[in-house]
């Protein structure tokens, strides 16, 4: 066994950002890995997100129709067709329901093998978490947009600032949506089993994030206070906002910050949290 | 290298103490353990289901914080130091995982080899090293969810070797093995101590894991130690004795003594005499035999280790009861 020193050697001694980078990497290669393994299960995935597009865009274009000009909250039917189909694409690169492995994990007792590697569990799971929207943003995205273009008018981006702007309102959703649903996983900690909290967020998510209608579509008041003081909005909302051109390019670039924001709290609540729990962690079944 | 003083860990559980009551109970998991363990020692920590095994492992590891007492693990406190003692020690918990499930295991590996930061050409090594020991080469690109126990259990081995650490923490390696399987990882793990640069502190309830493994036996129960030392010792201290098991032609004749052994059985009329020797040695309770009857055949039984735990785990358990009852 000479070949099993006990040395500890490192990829790039000296140079731990660089170190740090190739972990991160290499976890997020891990989870897109790990869903591109469940081929079966993104076909399935994709189909129901078709069928559903369908449902909700004549519901919102049938609200449009009944107004004054024919818009719903600020939209016009172009711009509500997009929102509703690359919603149903970026309802699953945001990952906004259906992750349950962390609270499974402490459930069962595994979340021990997570909590003896030298990487935090949050920084492990966020990194595994991007990797799960990159393969989604690759696989989910293009069949519900392009089946949402054949049967309705769509909108295009007119502003130069739209497509970064989107690019970067995606990817601070899927770290804003992490954050949450690590929280909401995290409450095992304390409860043994996250499943009434997940059956909360799955529920409330889905209204306070504007997958099942735009947000404007409420009261001015209500809208911004959902904004400001809750991250929900930041996502699904927001991103879809910036793609449609709802709103001048300011206005979008602070809720995009907004956004930013959100994402930042989310995971130093997710970090603070998961140092709480582990001061107090019962590992289940010995 | 691990050094532990005084270690205790409490878990405070709800009990049911009427209709809508519930009562609060305070549980001594681990009760003022110490221990010191040296460098390449191999340790077999035992003990009955819920003595304490698992959760000084966790304490050890980092995973769970002490209610009170000191730890030390390659020169770190294991909880504040996680992260950096997680890069030296290798832990296998035989009812967990650390591989991922859904990946095939040569992408674990790698994925390991990420975030434990080993260069190339070291991982390399190691994996090859592995591969050979344990014979993964059949199943490296077969995800882990499709491995059997046994592929698994080396797979899960292997994975917490490839960084080279300095000490190897195995939690029941071997439960729920078959005979080939755990040959396999006994052979392995022998392999290793023998090199003398990995520390192993081992907890099993196969007995036969610590008898070929392990020179050092602690043995706890209800949370604390109440053994430490070598098998051997063991068997002194509880008075396990061998036994010599002689056929006879004809019964010994009546009043028949052997000095410094006892008969403690007969059977088939006489025929099959069992004595435990005390103060005489095997060669000469054969040689005195032989003198009183014709022998037909003779076997000397090693003290076996299972009776002298059972009777240790018995006797703690009647001391509770008598404890409970005063």
């Amino acid at each position: 066994m000479d070949a099993l020193d006990a040395s500890v050697p490192t990829i790039s001694p000296g140079r731990p950002f660089r170190a740090s980078v190739t972990t991160f990497r290499a976890l997020m290669g891990s989870g897109f890995r790990r869903y591109a393994t469940y081929r079966q299960a993104t076909v399935a995935g994709t189909f129901t997100n078709i069928v559903f597009g369908f449902l909700r865009c004549y519901v919102l274009l049938a609200v449009a129709a009944g107004t004054v000009g024919a818009t719903a909250g600020g939209y016009d039917a172009r711009q509500l067709a997009t929102f509703v189909w690359v919603g149903q694409g970026l309802l699953n690169v945001v990952g906004l329901w259906g992750w349950v492995d962390l609270s499974e994990r402490i459930r069962t007792g595994d979340i021990v093998a997570d909590l003896v590697r030298p990487v935090s569990p949050v920084i492990a799971y966020l990194a595994a978490d991007l990797g799960r929207g990159g393969h989604a943003l690759l696989t989910r995205v293009g069949p519900p947009v392009l089946v949402g273009a054949l049967f309705f008018p769509l909108a295009t981006p007119s502003r130069w600032l739209t497509a970064p702007l989107f690019a970067v309102s995606v990817l601070l959703a899927v770290v804003g949506s992490f954050g949450c649903r690590y929280l909401v996983n995290a409450t095992a900690y304390w409860l043994g089993d996250a499943r009434g909290p997940l059956v909360f967020w799955t529920l409330g998510s889905g209204v306070l994030a504007g997958l099942y209608f735009p947000l404007r579509l409420l009261p001015d008041w209500l809208a911004v206070t959902l904004w400001v003081a809750t991250p929900l909005p930041g996502l699904l909302q927001t991103p879809l906002d910036v793609l449609v051109e709802r709103d001048p390019p300011a206005l979008q670039v602070g809720l995009v910050a907004l956004q930013a924001v959100w994402a930042v709290i989310m995971l130093a609540l997710a970090g603070w949290v998961q140092r709480r729990a582990e001061r107090r962690l019962v590992v289940q079944g010995g | 290298m691990i050094e532990m003083r005084d270690l205790s860990k409490t878990f405070t559980v709800r009990v049911k103490a009427g209709r809508l009551r519930r009562e609060k109970r305070t549980i001594a998991a681990v009760d003022g353990v110490s221990l010191s363990i040296g460098r390449g020692e191999m340790v077999g920590y035992i003990g009955p289901n819920g003595a304490g095994k698992s959760t000084t492992l966790k304490m050890l590891t980092g995973v769970l914080t002490p209610t009170s007492g000191e730890v030390s693990v390659c020169g770190l406190r294991p909880v504040p130091q996680r992260t950096a003692l997680a890069l030296r020690i290798g832990v296998v918990f035989g009812q967990r995982s650390q591989l991922w499930w859904d990946l095939p295991l040569r992408d674990s590996f790698r994925l390991l080899r990420a975030v434990y930061r080993v260069p190339a050409a070291e991982h390399e090594a190691r994996l090859r090293r592995c591969c050979e020991l344990l014979d993964l080469d059949g199943f490296l690109d077969i995800p882990v969810r499709q491995l059997s126990l046994g592929q698994r259990m080396r797979g899960e081995l292997t994975a917490a070797l490839l960084h080279g650490p300095e000490v190897l923490f195995l939690d029941e390696p071997t439960i729920g093995l078959d005979v080939v399987s755990k040959q396999a990882v006994r052979s392995f793990l022998g392999e290793l101590g023998r090199t003398g640069d990995v520390t192993l502190v081992l907890t099993t309830h196969d007995l036969a894991d610590i008898e070929r493994l392990c020179h050092r036996l602690v043995v706890i129960d209800h949370g604390r130690v109440v053994h430490d030392g070598t098998i051997e010792q063991l068997h002194a201290r509880y008075g396990s004795r061998r036994r010599l098991v002689a056929d006879l032609d004809s019964p010994l004749p009546p009043g028949f003594v052997l000095p410094g052994a006892t008969m403690t059985g007969t059977e088939a009329d006489g025929h099959r005499v069992t004595f435990t020797l005390e103060s005489i040695t095997a060669g000469a309770a054969v040689a005195a035999l032989v003198t009183a009857a014709q022998v037909r055949d003779l076997s000397v039984v090693e003290p076996d280790i299972e009776d002298v735990v059972a009777r240790l785990y018995t006797d703690g358990r009647s001391a509770e009861g008598r404890s409970a009852e005063g």
